[in-house]
């Protein structure tokens, strides 16, 4: 053997010394560039004095320069670090694109101006935000939530049971479609006008609103659930006694649920867009509303970190609703690609 | 309607019921025209008989089981369980159909429980499920998923789905038409041990003549749709029965003539 590589070694199975050690740095790699990245955010933060006046400039630098030290022994140690450390492996070229973002960030605004003030605020701006303005914007992510979960709930409640109504009873069903019809494809902030000067409050129209906006995809795949349930199933189930009761609750609701929780999702996605437009226009509390006072006093940084604070928390409900699915239908794995 | 069947632990030999069919007719309307499917059908079956229908396909044999479990009245004609006229569905007479049809959000052993469950009585008779498992030989597969099954297990949980509930009539709508040549044979053994073992009556639709040879006492010909009973001939053999037999290959040789398949014999 003249020349040593890599498949030599998982050929004859004995890595010499060389090989390992070889095989070590080329996994480390990632980790070690994500270091190095985050360290030079790290630097490209002190480089110079900031062309504006932020108070954050060193924490940031700090903050930077703490988390490159946490990358490598994590990285390098995967190993003893079990799942933790499989974790950042996975994770180490995305760390190495973010440092890079971040540092070309600071250096295109804090520090050589190429991006136009105060329209892009440097990373440092951003987080003084979080830790200057917290009170503020803890308020309005709290309001945002309760105003949210509220309508949402009660839409998607209320669209179920209509769904689940009028995919069984054909009478309700007959009185329910043409609404449906009519109501159900106008966008719900259409309402916005009047329900701001029919209800009593503007917290009651948002919640109406939002709602409205999760109840009619909810409804509309439930009762398509249900009436795609196959006729055997019912056969099965009646020459084996069962009642009406049991046809509802024991068969049409289980087989429908699957698009059941299509409807969930599709209603999450449309009360998010109303949820921000009605605390834009009408409700004195929340994150849109917190968007709409930053733009008018053109603090464009706590815009920048209420949009952040805002993509988490839909992408974490988005990922709550399909933790909810995962469990409540098990069965279906195996079945349907994942 | 008749009386709520009494509960009984399963093990125990059910005693089958009769089933009159007296001149029973049957159509559907289907896009505005009238599809006959049963013509002045009767038929008298004793209690713990093995009778197959068979029939060439589309001829209404199903239609007629599904007369029989109750799940649609007849257009004219009278339907009697033990001289009880049938009104609807009823958990002495089950169905198992030629898809298993097992909920897929239940287990296997959820899927068993659906009949006592459905009747409220689940909650004092749950050992009737695990035997009546332990009876299609699928205990390790109580907590498995249908989606996980075989198509032979599948069909066999049906079959126990349908045993838990200690028919009096057992209704087989070609139950055994999907499965692979063995699993079929080694079901069909089952059934008849399970028969001889409970003593139900049995109601069987197949198009398969060997199988309804093999199987039971008395082989029913339907005529084409809309039926009619072309023969009903007895099976003179004591189970198990050899596929070989000379009196069996006599049968279907007649059968299949009365079918109008003489030539291909």
């Amino acid at each position: 053997m003249s020349t040593f590589s890599l498949s030599d070694v998982a050929a004859t199975g004995e890595p010499s010394r060389g090989g390992a050690w070889v095989e070590r740095l080329r996994g480390a790699l990632p980790g070690l560039g994500a270091a190095l990245a985050w360290a030079a955010f790290g630097v490209s933060c002190l480089i110079r004095d900031d062309v504006g006046d932020w108070s954050r400039t060193q924490d940031v630098a700090i903050a930077a320069f703490v988390i490159a030290a946490l990358i490598l022994p994590g990285t390098l140690a995967t190993d003893r670090l079990g799942q933790t450390g499989a974790w950042l492996r996975q994770r180490a070229p995305w760390l190495v694109v973010l440092g890079l973002f971040l540092t070309m960030w600071e250096l295109a605004t804090a520090k050589f101006a190429l991006l136009p003030l105060p329209f892009f605020p440097p990373p440092q701006a951003i987080v003084e935000v979080y830790t200057d303005d917290l009170p503020k914007l803890a308020e309005s992510i709290f309001a945002s939530i309760k105003l949210q979960l509220g309508g949402y709930i009660i839409g998607a409640t209320l669209g179920f049971v209509t769904g689940v109504a009028i995919g069984w009873s054909t009478s309700i069903g007959y009185w329910v479609h043409p609404l449906l019809r009519f109501i159900g494809p106008l966008p719900a902030t259409a309402w916005l006008p009047i329900a701001f000067f029919t209800f009593p409050s503007s917290w009651s129209a948002s919640t109406f609103l939002i709602a409205l906006a999760t109840g009619f995809p909810v409804t509309v795949l439930t009762w398509s659930g249900v009436a795609s349930v196959s006729s055997s199933y019912y056969d099965v189930a009646r020459t084996l006694g069962a009642r009406s009761s049991f046809l509802v609750l024991k068969v049409a609701i289980p087989a429908a649920l699957p698009h059941v929780f299509v409807g969930l999702f599709m209603g999450l996605g449309a009360s998010f867009a109303v949820l921000v437009v009605a605390e834009m226009i009408g409700v004195k509390a929340g994150l849109g509303w917190y968007l709409q006072w930053a733009q008018g006093w053109a603090a464009y940084a706590n815009m920048y970190a209420a949009l952040l604070v805002m993509s988490l928390l839909c992408s974490g409900a988005i990922t709550l609703l399909f933790k909810v699915r995962d469990r409540v239908l098990v069965w279906q794995k195996g079945t349907v690609k994942w | 309607m008749v009386a709520q069947a009494a509960v009984k632990p399963i093990g125990h030999p059910a005693v089958g019921a009769s089933i009159d069919i007296g001149h029973v007719s049957h159509a559907f309307d289907i896009d505005g025209t009238k599809l006959e499917v049963l013509d002045d059908v009767s038929l008298a079956v004793e209690p713990g008989e093995f009778v197959a229908l068979l029939g060439p396909s589309g001829c209404g044999k199903s239609t007629l089981l599904r007369l029989v479990a109750g799940l649609e009245p007849p257009r004219s004609g009278v339907l009697r369980e033990d001289d009880i006229r049938i009104k609807g569905p009823h958990p002495s007479r089950v169905v198992v159909f030629q898809d298993p049809t097992l909920f897929p959000w239940r287990s296997v052993w959820d899927n068993v429980a659906l009949g006592l469950e459905a009747q409220g009585i689940l909650k004092a008779q749950r050992p009737r499920i695990d035997a009546a498992l332990e009876l299609v030989g699928l205990s390790a597969f109580r907590n498995a998923y249908p989606h996980q099954l075989s198509g032979g297990m599948a069909q066999r949980v049906a079959l126990a789905r349908a045993l838990v509930n200690d028919p009096k009539v057992l209704v087989l709508d070609e139950p055994l038409g999907k499965l692979d040549s063995l699993t079929r044979i080694a079901m069909q053994a089952e059934l008849v041990a399970l028969w001889q073992r409970k003593g139900f009556t049995t109601l069987l639709v197949t198009h398969d003549v060997e199988e309804a040879l093999v199987l039971a006492n008395r082989v029913v010909v339907l005529s084409d749709r809309p039926a009619r009973i072309k023969a009903d001939i007895a099976v003179e053999r004591p189970h198990p029965r050899h596929r070989g037999d000379p009196y069996l290959a006599d049968l279907r040789r007649q059968i299949l003539g009365l079918l109008g398949l003489e030539a291909t014999w």
